[in-house]
């Protein structure tokens, strides 16, 4: 049996992979990965502490988590494909319309 | 009086002439306006005979009918209705203004009858009615200076009636200017007597006033005073009579309805009307008189020396406006309202008739091109005669009556100086009256071939009221002839509103005095009338030669009387141009620099502010999404601090 605290700290670290890949990166699409990586990294923490408990409740939530992430990329990806064709690149660095 | 009055129909019937003209526009036509605007005028004229008839039916201490129709306004102690009083005196006002203008709106459909813009004219004309009867019927001062307004506004719209005429826009707004500055003092009077008497309401202010202010009290003086600005204003008294003249750019039927018979007869309206209070202030009193008589004198010297028509007649009127103060002024107010009244009739007959003269020249109003007329326009030349005579004060024409009581109250009341100018004015108005009577219609023609050849006398919509107007100023002057015991009928059915007040200086002193001495103050008033009729018949008849010869020798007067002695100059170099330069500077400095300043100022600010706050608008996502975590950070470790 797998100790509790050795879940939440594989969950953490991984959230602050992800993190460190949305605020380090310039690719959208590797931004939108490390976005992934992150809830991936809540659902971790979720079934860990499913177990834990003996409730089915934080599984419950990982599938909420997993429509909501599913939903989320079919919108991200749509914007960056449309992004994509109208300035030809998906450098978020490139895109700074919005400067002041 | 039995059941309701109903005085406010009086005026509400010409406002619904103005607003039905207004609805229904130019669906109306030209001769729709006219017809509308006459027979509002003649209902009114017809309910005010009514209600007049029914009020002499009263005895004579309840002859005050006041009507309230609304509350307008009720704030602390401040309670205005809009109420009408129908007393002697306003019912005199209100026959004279419908009577007389009823008359000139059915003159103004011949007069009118190439204008192309008539609804237009009969809207204002309307207009001008509603306000002036409000003005006369108002029970309060603030109704009477919505009126007061009201017919100023009116006036300013009607001389300024041909406003592609830059001289006929300019002299609208002299008159509206000029105006102001009498309001303002009519305003501060208005507010020094409700600060101090606590009501607006005429009857009632004259019934507290006599407990309240001593006699001589420096308050009511100055209130009075005041009051008497805005009546120097509306009257065209000095100084401020400049616009007067000037006003005669306008349509010569407004010119008789507005600058002669009614509107600038207001002023002396309102002293009569709040002769209680003047009579509380003996040295307002002295002042009103001065300065009518002033104005008598003044105005009737520069009448001698203008050429066109209209303005010896405009004069003339400022000059007969002055002879209604100095009567009020020496306690007269009968003699004032009785002038008022005479003077309506012949001097709204002057101005029609000089209007029908100018219609038969095509608009020529220079009487150095007109002579020989009396052939060319019989009924015209009659209707005018009649009134000169009147003006001039022959007897037994209107203007006799009436001028003689004003001169006799001055003489009598203890004024010989005011009595000896207004004697010398009535030489002047005589010799200036018949100097344009003999140069328009007698002599030899001095038409141009243009003018000669369009000539005609004008048609019967012009005529008939010239006729009934000249009926009036031959025997309108019968209701009060003089040396009768006990007062002439005209006095006492003015005698309860006069005598309501502390006492009549001038007509109670004119029973003390011995008959010959007022038949020869009599019979020397016709006697300088004579005198002065006689000279303008020399010089400008029998010896024309005179007139050059006298123009010659006293060239130096001459120049001063033609140029009206320089006084819109001088008002041009002390008055207007002061103020606006000094207006200039202000709007240079205050407005451009001040107010501009602060509006711009806001905008600099913030544009400064903003280009600070927008260097965090990077426009990087990255940016944005590090501040977004270190905001999460910053709060998880606020929230979960131990």
């Amino acid at each position: 049996m797998i100790p509790l605290s050795w879940l939440l700290l594989l969950s953490a670290v991984l959230f602050c992979i992800g993190v460190v890949g949305v605020l380090v990166r310039r690719n959208a699409i590797v931004i939108f990965m490390s976005i992934e990586l992150m809830l991936n990294a809540s659902n971790l923490a979720f079934v860990a502490f499913s177990r834990h408990l003996n409730s089915l409740d934080g599984q419950v939530f990982v599938f909420f988590v997993m429509t909501v992430a599913a939903a989320e990329v079919a919108v991200g990806l749509a914007i960056i494909v449309n992004l994509f064709r109208l300035r030809e690149t998906v450098f978020v660095d490139e895109i700074n319309l919005l400067k002041g | 009086m039995n059941g309701a009055p109903l005085l406010w129909l009086i005026p509400a019937l010409p406002l619904a002439a103005v607003l039905i003209n207004l609805l229904l526009g130019d669906r109306l036509g030209r001769r729709g306006a006219g017809w509308l605007a006459c027979g509002a005028v003649g209902l009114s004229f017809a309910w005010s005979v009514l209600s007049v008839l029914r009020l002499a039916a009263l005895p004579e201490a309840q002859r005050a009918v006041v009507e309230s129709v609304y509350t307008w306004m009720r704030v602390g102690d401040l309670s205005v209705d809009v109420s009408f009083l129908l007393d002697p005196l306003s019912a005199v006002m209100i026959l004279v203004v419908t009577g007389v203008g009823f008359l000139i709106h059915v003159y103004s459909t011949g007069y009118m009858s190439h204008e192309p813009d008539v609804r237009r004219f009969f809207l204002y004309l309307n207009l001008f009615m509603f306000a002036m009867l409000t003005l006369v019927l108002a029970d309060n001062f603030l109704l009477m200076f919505v009126g007061w307004e009201g017919v100023g506004l009116c006036s300013y719209l009607l001389i300024g009636f041909w406003y592609e005429r830059p001289a006929a826009a300019a002299a609208g707004k002299k008159a509206f200017i000029v105006n102001r500055i009498g309001d303002f003092g009519f305003l501060l009077g208005m507010f020094t007597l409700f600060a101090w008497t606590g009501t607006l309401q005429f009857q009632r202010m004259f019934e507290v006033a006599p407990q309240l202010f001593p006699a001589g009290g420096i308050v009511i003086t100055v209130a009075t005073l005041l009051l008497f600005l805005g009546a120097t204003g509306k009257s065209a008294q000095l100084p401020l009579y400049v616009w007067l003249p000037d006003a005669m750019e306008g349509p010569t039927p407004v010119s008789a309805l507005i600058h002669a018979a009614t509107m600038v007869t207001a002023g002396v309206y309102m002293v009569a009307r709040t002769h209680v209070l003047f009579q509380l202030a003996p040295v307002s009193l002295e002042v009103v008189a001065w300065v009518g008589a002033a104005t008598a004198l003044f105005a009737a010297t520069i009448g001698l020396a203008q050429n066109d028509i209209k303005r010896v007649l405009a004069y003339s009127t400022v000059s007969q406006l002055g002879y209604m103060f100095m009567a009020c002024g020496v306690g007269a107010f009968t003699a004032g309202i009785f002038h008022l009244m005479t003077h309506a009739f012949f001097k709204a007959l002057l101005f029609l008739g000089a209007g029908s003269v100018i219609h038969a020249m095509s608009g020529e109003q220079d009487m150095r091109r007109m002579g020989g007329l009396a052939a060319r326009l019989p009924w015209t030349h009659g209707a005018m005669l009649m009134a000169t005579l009147a003006i001039a004060g022959i007897p037994p024409f209107a203007g006799f009556f009436s001028k003689d009581e004003i001169l006799a109250s001055a003489f009598f009341s203890g004024h010989p100086a005011i009595w000896v100018m207004g004697l010398a004015g009535a030489v002047l108005t005589a010799f200036y009256m018949f100097r344009l009577y003999l140069l328009t219609f007698r002599g030899r023609p001095r038409l141009t071939h243009e003018a000669e050849h369009h000539l005609h006398e004008s048609p019967p919509a012009m005529i008939v009221p010239l006729f009934v107007l000249a009926v009036l100023s031959v025997l309108g002057g019968l209701v009060g002839p003089p040396l009768q015991e006990g007062g002439h009928p005209f006095a006492r059915w003015l005698a309860p509103v006069f005598a309501s007040g502390a006492h009549e200086g001038g007509h109670a002193a004119a029973h003390e005095i011995p008959v010959a001495t007022e038949w020869m103050l009599i019979g020397l008033s016709v006697l300088v009338a004579a005198a002065g009729i006689a000279f303008a018949f020399r010089a400008y008849l029998w010896s024309p030669e005179t007139a050059t010869r006298l123009r010659e020798r006293l060239s130096g007067v001459h120049r001063a009387l033609l140029n009206k002695y320089w006084v819109d100059e001088l008002y041009e170099w002390t008055v207007v141009r002061p103020v606006y330069h000094t207006a200039q500077a202000f709007w240079r400095f205050w407005d451009t620099k001040v107010v501009d300043g602060i509006v711009n100022g806001v905008g600099v600010t913030l544009e400064g502010v903003s280009a600070v706050l927008r260097l965090f608008q990077t426009g990087f996502v990255g940016t944005y999404a590090l501040l977004f975590t270190l905001g999460v950070v910053a709060l998880l470790l606020h929230f979960l601090r131990p």
